[in-house]
């Protein structure tokens, strides 16, 4: 089965005052219809970037600076843009972090969900509106004929989740980028949340890149997961490949820092220092100042993602020796 | 709930409307009764001073410098004074705010263009325009209308480029572009709700500088001319005559600010009334309401204050140099 989306040494420039500075280098991934890969990663190592220039929403200070995003095979980013909105929507769609700010505080919800259907079906007011419905009870929302005429305010935080995945999911896209849907949610409302995201992934055969930085919704949701460090993909495979044996020191350190069972005392491992400033990233490899595995030809040159047993990537010049722990 | 009962809770928007509503009556018809009686001279009884039923109802607000029934004038002059600054105002307002939510959406080189433009007709005294285009062309109502419209568009064009410079960044219009919407439908669907309910505001306060700047283009005689009138020419007129008559000046004057007023109280009405996070409040009583509303409003007028004090500032300077 070919993958519905590839990216392909996708690379992200961003302006600052104090120079050029790349946030996303050579990024590659793919992923196939009613699957879920997860870009993991600290904040700040480029994997909301990558969304952003896959969903063509970047900041006027950041450019694409390489590579393709092939959906279907046809390039996004050189895409005219008339072309690229017909595809926005029922080809990609976002579900954004922050759901209060992703709806518009002066309009019914109402109408906005019928928004994506009178651009691209060119339906009436009056029948959007009933899609508008028959989505919000979809995705769970009480009511959802009465509830169509509240505004965004009169919502809960879960619940603004929701029609934001209805928003996103009403024109049945091929490929849904869900950028941190749960980080401002709590527990309870999480689990509910993931749990709708994936119905309706294996419901409408949708493709998910789910961005986060919690590994545990990555071991539940994901299919296949891509570790991003300081703006590049360190370590790639099926996720539970790379969550049983990491061949990455980055992933293990990842994996090592989340609290188990320890006894009483013992202090939480993490990995010491912190992530590289993007105006200063290190030669060598990114990481090989935190790395505990470090030796000189890591100071020296950077690792290319490589094939690192079956079906799984790995940039790491020592990747071996963690296979043979 | 409805809008009615809304706006029957806040008694003091009830009056702007029913005000609004006798100076639009007044508007329409009074010319039909009145036209003959507001230009008959009668020099043998000029200014009358007013709240004496001597000589009827037509005369309780006295009479002109040339006899004629103040009281007349005023509902006749309403007529031209709202058939100029109406659509002055509307023209610079669908113009103003059109073009601002443009450049503020696309920023970038649109946005120049329209700052510079507005910077081009703020740089001439609107006085000044007005009175060399006027002085050029006749000066008949549709040129007057022509000028202040064109005079007020920077207000609208500043105001909505920066609410939609600051909108185009916000998370839902980010979100209405991953699903096609093309910009007009954005800046329609999006931007416009959020930007008209202030544009609206300003408009009404505007409504008043309009009026007033006729009323010193007719003072100048290039405004409108006699025998019609308008409340600012009429205010003109008295002004001659403040000492002995004052209430020739007064009447139009109280007309002007009264019906101002009036719209403005009504704006700020549906200020709220269009905000739907804000709606809840005029459901409550008054006093409960001023605190709430307070507490939103502090960002916003913390800017426009420090905003006036620069300007107080700098007229004082000038005062003193």
């Amino acid at each position: 089965m070919t993958p519905v989306l590839e990216v392909d040494r996708l690379a992200v420039d961003i302006r600052t005052p104090a120079g050029t500075v790349r946030a996303v280098r050579e990024v590659s991934f793919s992923v196939r219809s009613g699957e879920t890969l997860a870009l993991l990663g600290e904040s700040g190592c480029g994997k909301s970037m990558t969304a952003q220039a896959i969903a063509g929403l970047l900041d006027p200070v950041a450019h694409v600076a390489g590579g393709a995003v092939r959906l279907e095979g046809t390039d996004l980013l050189t895409l005219p843009p008339a072309q690229r909105r017909k595809l926005a929507g029922p080809g990609l769609a976002i579900v954004f972090q922050d759901a209060l700010t992703a709806l518009n505080p002066v309009q019914t919800v109402g109408a906005q969900l019928a928004e994506p259907f009178r651009i691209h079906e060119r339906l009436s007011r009056r029948a959007a509106l009933e899609r508008a419905v028959e989505l919000m009870e979809r995705v769970g929302i009480p009511e959802p004929r009465a509830r169509a005429r509240a505004h965004p305010h009169q919502f809960s935080g879960g619940m603004r989740q929701r029609l934001l995945i209805a928003m996103a999911m009403a024109l049945r896209p091929k490929v849904l980028l869900a950028d941190e849907p749960t980080t401002a949610l709590d527990v309870t409302v999480q689990a509910q949340i993931m749990e709708l995201l994936r119905e309706l992934r294996t419901e409408q055969q949708t493709a998910l890149i789910l961005i986060t930085h919690d590994l545990a919704v990555v071991a539940e949701e994901a299919d296949h997961v891509a570790v991003m460090y300081a703006g590049s993909i360190v370590e790639a495979g099926r996720v539970t490949d790379v969550f049983s044996r990491p061949r990455h020191p980055y992933t293990r350190g990842l994996l090592d820092s989340v609290p188990a069972e320890v006894a009483r005392g013992v202090n939480l491992k993490s990995i010491p220092g912190s992530p590289p400033d993007l105006h200063a990233v290190p030669a060598g490899c990114a990481f090989h100042a935190r790395c505990p595995m470090a030796t000189d030809v890591c100071a020296e040159r950077r690792p290319a993602l490589t094939e690192a047993g079956p079906g799984r990537l790995s940039a790491c010049h020592h990747w071996k020796e963690l296979a043979d722990d | 709930m409805s809008w009615w009962r809304l706006l029957l809770r806040d008694k003091f928007a009830c009056v702007a409307v029913v005000i609004l509503l006798l100076v639009f009556a007044c508007a329409l018809v009074g010319p039909l009764l009145l036209s003959d009686l507001a230009t008959k001279q009668n020099l043998r009884a000029v200014n009358r001073p007013p709240f004496s039923l001597d000589d009827g109802w037509a005369f309780l607000l006295g009479s002109d410098s040339l006899g004629r029934s103040l009281l007349a004038r005023l509902i006749v002059a309403s007529r031209t004074t709202l058939s100029i600054a109406v659509p002055a105002v509307v023209i610079s307002l669908v113009i103003g705010s059109a073009l601002g939510m443009w450049a503020g959406y696309h920023r970038g080189w649109r946005e120049n263009l329209a700052m510079r433009v507005a910077d081009v007709i703020l740089s001439f005294p609107s006085l000044l325009l007005a009175v060399v285009v006027l002085y050029v062309f006749s000066p008949s109502a549709g040129n007057i209308i022509l000028v202040l419209a064109i005079a007020r568009i920077p207000i609208y064009l500043r105001a909505a480029r920066a609410e939609s410079a600051e909108l185009q960044s916000r998370l839902f219009v980010d979100a209405a572009r991953t699903f096609g919407a093309r910009s007009w439908a954005i800046i329609g669907r999006h931007v416009a709700p959020t930007v008209l309910p202030t544009l609206f505001t300003v408009a009404t306060l505007d409504f008043c500088f309009v009026m007033l700047t006729e009323s010193s283009l007719s003072f100048l005689g290039i405004g409108i001319q006699p025998p019609d009138m308008s409340w600012g020419l009429m205010v003109a007129q008295g002004r001659e005559v403040l000492q002995s008559a004052w209430w020739i000046a007064v009447f139009p004057g109280l007309a002007i600010v009264v019906t101002t007023v009036s719209a403005t109280v009504l704006a700020s009405w549906a200020r709220l009334a269009m905000d739907p996070g804000q709606r809840w409040r005029l459901t409550l009583p008054r006093s409960a309401r001023k605190s709430a509303v307070r507490k939103s409003a502090v960002r916003k007028s913390a800017v426009r204050k420090s905003a006036v004090r620069k300007s107080a500032v700098r007229k004082s300077k000038e005062v003193k140099s």
